[in-house]
């Protein structure tokens, strides 16, 4: 029978089929980060219970770490306690760990593929719901709570129904300065943040193909904020050259690799494959997008106003008052007239090397403006090292940004990288979510490229028609 | 886990639609490496002022709610963030069961709760039933009819009863067969799971993860 994409990876990872319409499915890398593993590993000293493979788990600590000069000492007394469980679980178990200090740190969704980690596949899971973004390689990615965590950490299995399979068909090519990023807040749009539940994206066409492995990292990213369990797409020559592009010390080698090759080449779903849903979206009428609400779902055109009360799909009129309430913001204001206090380039969804070469490349020889504080943070040590090897670091100083250290910084604002009440800030993170990067804070969801262009007029720009800044 | 067969208590509303895990228990609250003191932290930014005193506006806050074990709420409810400490604070704050509605079918279906809060309540003892749009709406009617309104929930017979002043209303469910088995009998999903030990080793002995160990 022909098979999709998911349902090969799938079967590969049946250990068995259950009586109760579940699967024991066999998960191969296990990514492990300091705030929702600490009661897993406590689970497993109650119960006298060991890591059954330390060798597929890999820890690094990012929701918690300063990326401030702080950053090797921190601070916060509950937030080292927490840092320090984790490096003493790891040492307890064997498990890697990439912790603060350390030349591979950064945001666990970073460092997977960076280090080789995430290959074509696999099944990967991490306490975190942003795994989606693995997907980004053809590997069944998702999020998993803390009681799962301890399942996997014991077992190396969870116990899952099988999904259904959704495909997002992005045909023709992005206009210039459209990204993936608005691509991905496009189709959460369509569909609501609860239209992908119970539901695996395959992303494809045309435009998926055309995407660099970072840009489809964000796409893949965002599945959750759709509301699906993860998103997938095919791996293709591109996956590969990013695979074998560099030194990734977890990725196979020689022989072992070629062998992985001849299967990785198998897993793109056949032609006359059957998805239970199918969406079309002409990609080349996606505009740059801005989220105006508190849910990712809340997104228009860059050109287009605020809605009104009655004129946002699968969210009532009182949900509407009260996001723009809480967003500051009323019917038909124009986002390009409203100023901003802070632009965080940042986060798993947008914080990759080409993220912050967009970002440089619009920042460079101009300045921000003078009532905006511009927050650069890249996703991982190694982004961090490349980064200034391109000289990117000095233009982000130059043009008055700060350059920080890897983390996951002012996505969710759980260090000290947090929004005040009121303050409005265009992030290139994923949620927008009342009090998500400081309580009372605002927050509008862009692509890193929208986002550096924000930073210098002091406000949205179309950055399709944008002159630079210049009179 | 503690097994759930039956429970009845005061139903409470909050009438909000894709309540995501951020509201449920912020960033703050998560750096506690233990799994306990969560409760009187869940819905913190609504439920307590900026100066930290109790919010009058929202809608827990009542004194008819203080004593509630059983919330009905809108659809999408626990959408973002796969922290389980949402569970831990919403079941430490008293819950022990959710309603939420569906909406429509077929590709416009949306459902009461998001899929990875779903599955941490499951590991929980929390009760997550979805009920129709219509459903819904007459539970909070009710609620907002009667102070100290209270529901039964016997999860053998997938029902939830209202005890209405004005006459029992009963509402079926449909729920998953596997966690209902495990909620009923309050079992380890660890344990269960290393019962199939056997059928994990021996799908090891082929099955190539990828990995390069150098």
């Amino acid at each position: 029978m022909a098979k999709t994409l998911f349902e090969k990876i799938w079967d590969r990872h049946v250990v068995r089929d259950l009586p109760d319409g579940t699967s024991l499915l066999y998960i191969d890398r296990h990514l492990v980060h300091e705030v929702t593993s600490p009661q897993a590993f406590e689970g497993l000293r109650l119960t006298g219970r060991k890591v059954r493979h330390p060798e597929l788990t890999f820890s690094t600590m990012d929701h918690n770490v300063p990326t401030d000069e702080t950053r090797l000492t921190i601070q916060d007394p509950i937030s080292k306690a927490q840092v320090e469980a984790l490096e003493q679980n790891c040492k307890e178990h064997g498990i890697h760990l990439y912790g603060i200090g350390d030349d591979h740190q950064g945001i666990v969704h970073v460092i997977g593929p960076e280090m080789g980690i995430t290959v074509p596949g696999l099944t990967l899971v991490c306490g975190d719901s942003h795994t989606s973004t693995h997907g980004a390689f053809g590997t069944l990615a998702f999020g998993i709570g803390t009681s799962e965590v301890e399942h996997v950490l014991a077992t190396q299995t969870l116990r899952q129904k099988k999904p259904k399979t959704f495909k997002v068909e992005f045909t023709g090519k992005l206009s210039p300065h459209v990204h993936s990023k608005d691509m991905v807040l496009k189709l959460i749009g369509m569909i609501g943040t609860a239209g992908g539940t119970g539901s695996v994206f395959e992303f494809c066409g045309e435009a998926v193909r055309a995407l660099s492995m970072e840009a489809r990292m964000t796409i893949c990213n965002m599945s959750i904020e759709g509301g699906a369990k993860a998103g997938l797409i095919a791996p293709d020559q591109t996956t590969f050259d990013y695979i074998l592009a560099e030194d990734r010390p977890f990725a196979p080698k020689g022989e072992a690799l070629e062998k992985a090759m001849a299967e990785w080449r198998k897993l793109p779903g056949d032609p006359d494959a059957v998805f239970d849903r199918t969406l079309v979206i002409d990609a080349s009428t996606i505009a740059p997008q801005v989220s105006w609400g508190t849910s990712p779902g809340m997104v228009i055109d860059v050109d287009q106003p605020v809605p009104g009360l009655n004129d946002v799909a699968g969210y009532s009129a009182g949900d509407v008052r009260k996001a723009l309430d809480y967003m500051g913001l009323e019917p038909g204001q124009d986002l390009t007239e409203t100023p901003l206090d802070i632009v965080f380039i940042g986060s798993c969804t947008n914080s990759r090397i080409e993220d912050l070469r967009r970002a440089a490349a619009v920042l460079d020889g101009r300045q921000k403006a003078d009532h905006v504080r511009l927050m650069v943070v890249p996703g991982s040590q190694q982004v961090r090292k490349q980064a200034e090897a391109e000289g990117l670091d000095n233009v982000f100083k130059a043009a008055g940004a700060e350059w920080r250290w890897a983390g996951c910084s002012m996505c969710l604002a759980m260090n000290p990288d947090k929004l005040a009440p009121r303050e409005r800030c265009a992030s290139t993170s994923n949620r927008n979510f009342e009090g998500r990067q400081g309580a009372g804070g605002r927050t509008h969801l862009v692509s890193p490229e929208m986002a550096a262009a924000a930073a210098i007029a002091g406000h949205f720009v179309d950055i399709r028609t944008w002159n630079g800044g210049q009179n | 886990m503690d097994a759930f067969t039956t429970h009845r208590g005061i139903v409470a509303p909050l009438d909000r639609a894709n309540v995501d895990t951020d509201q449920i228990i912020p960033k703050q609250f998560l750096k506690s490496i233990q799994r306990t003191g969560f409760g009187p932290s869940a819905f913190f930014d609504w439920r307590y002022t900026l100066e930290g005193k109790p919010n009058p506006d929202f809608e827990l806050n009542q004194p008819r709610y203080t004593e509630r074990s059983i919330l009905v709420t809108r659809n999408n409810f626990g959408c973002g963030s796969s922290r389980e400490h949402a569970v831990w604070a919403l079941a430490q704050d008293g819950l022990r069961v959710i309603v939420a509605p569906y909406r429509g079918e077929g590709h416009d279906f949306i459902p009461g709760f998001a899929d990875i809060f779903k599955n941490n309540c499951s590991k929980n003892g929390i009760v997550t039933i979805e009920l129709s749009e219509e459903e819904v709406e007459e539970i909070f009617r009710a609620v907002y009819a009667e102070e100290g309104l209270e529901a039964t929930v016997d999860l053998e017979s997938q029902t939830l009863v209202l005890h209405a002043g004005d006459g029992e209303k009963v509402y079926a469910f449909d729920y998953d067969a596997s966690v209902k088995h495990k909620l009923l009998n309050g079992l380890d999903d660890i344990e269960e799971s290393l019962l199939f030990e056997e059928d994990i080793e021996q799908f090891e002995k082929t099955h190539a993860t990828w990995i390069h160990q150098g």
